[in-house]
């Protein structure tokens, strides 16, 4: 696709509501590619949760309601793989049956992208120019790396960090644990699979964690505070929107 | 035999989590095999993925199993074998007692069965008065301590040899060793002499090829050959998907299933059976029974939703590459399918309410998917289970399970539809959450279903002032300037 100028931001619910600051991070560098952004007010979830959970009639809702409000928008970038993943991949499903809403759905999902794919593979960036000292290590979240197929863009992105140092995790790409209502209604299991993404996170050494999806970095960030583990956790906007 | 429900899965769960033998005996699944067979699909062939190509053939072979299965039924009686298509587990299971009955069987020598283990052949067998000894290494341990195998092909793999070494001075009356090559040997020395005085071999088949009329079973250890050859009557155990069309199908399959087991090329031994003894053959059963079982297979073949789960080749694969499968073991799923292939299964052949933490207690990671050598979409499929426990199901029988949860999300759609409900509601959340105890900032409890999120970790609260509000107020100062 041509590079774009203008681009609409989709600011999923949990970055909306929980974490603006990282909504805001992604501004500063979008703005700093020259771009110019506008947010529709409406705008609130993709509606993965209902539709991870089955609840698949309500997940088509606000699948609907997704499209009504972005269907004009030339480019859309959001700050979360799984999010993505549910428009471009989902959508597909819930709305196999009405070829009128897929045609439309199909439209929308071929110009939503996740953060760092659309800098890297979109506009073709992978020098953001931030600046940021110190060592971290990137963990890869499942929706993103296996539905998304995203895997390089975020590495590159941060290896052109000045300052920064990353450093590969055992298993970077297996499961935190979290996966949206399975995490309060099995916490056993999720707790489980955290503790072991954790333990990873430690043996690298860096103190520090970097992602690309708010859900999974939430996940990580309430056991770290629980326990007062000494790592610290990071959305990628974060580190690219730091100055020197 | 232990009862299995899968309605116990929290339960076991929760106990498996702090198992730290267990975590110790499956860190050789997880850094080994799982990765290792997708290490091997990428030396197949630079140009493509050597999946689709399985893929294809299964989907193939699945859409017209009919023809497959009555070419191989013709090939496999006009060498003089039996066939017999069982609609249920109890037909299949009354057909091998009355095999036994006829040749007046004591005892059974069987192995790499997870089919048998589904229709409860063995309790079967020893209510009948004959004893019935598995020859697969791993199997045998499981059997001697009267459990269930916790792994499609590994059945044993929950114990360190240290366990087994217990378990065989107590069961075999040998001094204890943790020695594999000894511990080898000695279930070697049990079993060669069961397997001497057997009348009858039971087995399970990898795949079997309908064009030459013959079962494939493959084993890394060689007992099932003498299983399936030294008794007088042999009987194999077939789900009736498990079969591929033609050789050339069934040697694309044959492959795909040993690099996704164990991240083998070809494993040990590959037996290709298919017949009674011919005259001038100097060993083989006399008699050879083909058991082809349904029970509840067809009735997914109907479900184009769910069909693609037949194309599974039951490698285990996706087991070695599941985090809650490394977390909780396969005891903890309540059937001989466990893993992610199990969470489908399962639910499918046993009823999806009774089955509804299967279908639920994972994280829809896709690990799976991505090792599965016959790209099976697991994941897709779970998350359609999901959809028929919310809603209820009638061509399933399902219940919908939560009318609260339903309510609830019926809720949710509509707030977040409309921006000032949501905003509204934001607000009134916002109030609320001063409520609930906090430590650094973050919640450290929250009420009702959601408490089990802050069991062990804490939880972000809202902030003071969403982005979009954040936002609003930029555009303005912007216009103001």
């Amino acid at each position: 696709m041509t590079k774009p100028t203008r681009v609409t931001l989709f600011i999923q619910c949990i970055v909306d509501s929980c974490f603006p600051e990282v909504g805001e991070a992604m501004v500063k560098v979008l703005e700093r590619q020259g771009l110019t952004l506008d947010y529709p007010p409406d705008q609130t979830c993709c509606g993965q949760p209902a539709f991870n959970a089955g609840y698949r009639d309500e997940a088509a809702r606000l699948a609907l309601h997704y499209l009504d409000v972005f269907e004009h928008a030339e480019v859309i970038v959001c700050p979360s793989g799984s999010c993505v993943n549910m428009v471009r991949h989902h959508y597909m499903e819930l709305f196999a049956k009405d070829p009128r809403l897929l045609e439309r759905a199909k439209k929308v999902a071929a110009k939503t992208f996740e953060f760092t794919e659309f800098l890297v593979d979109v506009l073709g960036v992978t020098d953001v120019g931030a600046t940021w000292n110190g060592e971290v290590t990137y963990h890869d979240s499942c929706h993103l790396l296996r539905g998304l197929g995203v895997k390089d863009q975020p590495r590159t992105l941060l290896s052109k960090v000045r300052g920064l140092t990353l450093v590969e995790m055992t298993r970077s790409d297996e499961c935190c644990g979290f996966g949206g209502t399975f995490s309060a209604k099995y916490p056993e299991i999720s707790e489980a699979l955290l503790e072991t993404k954790l333990a990873n996170i430690q043996a690298t050494g860096t103190g520090a964690v970097v992602g690309c999806d708010m859900g999974c970095l939430m996940h990580m960030q309430g056991m770290i505070r629980r326990r007062e583990l000494p790592i610290s956790v990071h959305h990628i906007a974060e580190i690219l929107a730091g100055e020197e | 035999m232990l009862k299995q429900d899968p309605l116990q899965y929290r339960e076991l769960a929760a106990k498996a989590v702090q198992d730290k033998q267990l975590h110790k005996a499956l860190g050789k699944l997880r850094d080994k095999f799982g990765r290792n067979a997708v290490n091997l699909y990428n030396q197949l062939s630079p140009e493509h993925d050597p999946r689709q190509d399985a893929k294809a053939v299964r989907r193939k072979i699945v859409d017209n199993l009919d023809v497959v299965l009555e070419t191989l039924a013709a090939n496999i009686r006009a060498r003089g074998g039996h066939v017999h298509l069982a609609e249920t587990g109890e037909d299949a299971v009354e057909y091998c007692l009355g095999v036994a009955k006829r040749f007046q069987v004591r005892r059974v020598v069987k192995g790499k069965s997870m089919l048998s283990e589904e229709i409860h052949l063995n309790d079967a067998l020893e209510a009948a008065g004959i004893e019935t000894v598995e020859t697969d290494l791993g199997e045998y341990i499981v059997q001697l301590k009267g459990e269930a195998p916790s792994h499609i092909i590994a059945p044993a793999i929950h114990y360190t040899r240290e366990q087994v070494g217990e378990l065989f001075a107590e069961k075999l009356g040998e001094p204890y060793t943790d020695d594999p090559p000894t511990l080898t040997a000695m279930a070697r020395k049990a079993l060669r002499e069961k397997m001497l005085g057997a009348d009858m071999g039971i087995s399970g088949g990898n795949t079997a090829c309908a064009e030459t009329g013959h079962v494939t079973i493959v084993s890394n250890e060689g007992n099932i050959r003498m299983a399936t050859t030294m008794p007088r009557v042999h009987v194999v155990l077939l789900g009736i998907e498990k079969i591929a069309a033609t050789l050339e199908d069934h040697d694309i399959l044959l492959r795909m299933l040993t690099r996704a087991a164990a991240g083998q090329k070809i494993s040990t031994y590959v037996s290709y059976v298919g017949g009674p003894r011919l005259d001038e053959e100097p060993d083989g059963p006399e008699e050879f029974h083909l058991v082809l079982v349904d029970n509840g297979r067809s009735r997914i073949l109907a479900d184009p939703d769910f069909r693609e789960v037949l194309h599974c080749v039951r490698c285990g694969g996706c087991l070695n590459v599941c985090p809650v499968y490394m977390a909780i073991g396969g005891h903890s799923y309540g059937s001989p399918y466990c893993g992610p292939i199990g969470a489908v299964f399962t639910p499918l052949t046993q009823g999806i309410n009774a089955c509804h933490h299967l279908c639920q207690g994972e994280t829809l990671c896709g690990a799976c998917k991505q090792v599965c050598p016959v790209d099976n979409d697991l994941p897709r499929m779970l998350s359609l289970l999901r959809f028929k426990l919310a809603n209820g199901d009638a061509r399933w029988n399902v219940r919908p399970q939560s009318l609260p949860t339903k309510l609830v999300f019926g809720a949710w759609s509509v707030i977040m539809r409309h921006r000032r409900m949501y905003d509204a509601m934001s607000l009134l959340a916002g109030f609320c959450q001063r409520l609930l105890p906090r430590k650094n900032g973050w919640i450290r409890r929250l009420p009702g279903p959601l408490g089990g999120w802050t069991r062990g970790r804490d939880f972000p609260p809202l902030a003071k002032k969403s982005f979009a509000r954040r936002w609003a107020r930029r555009d303005t100062t912007r216009r103001d300037a």
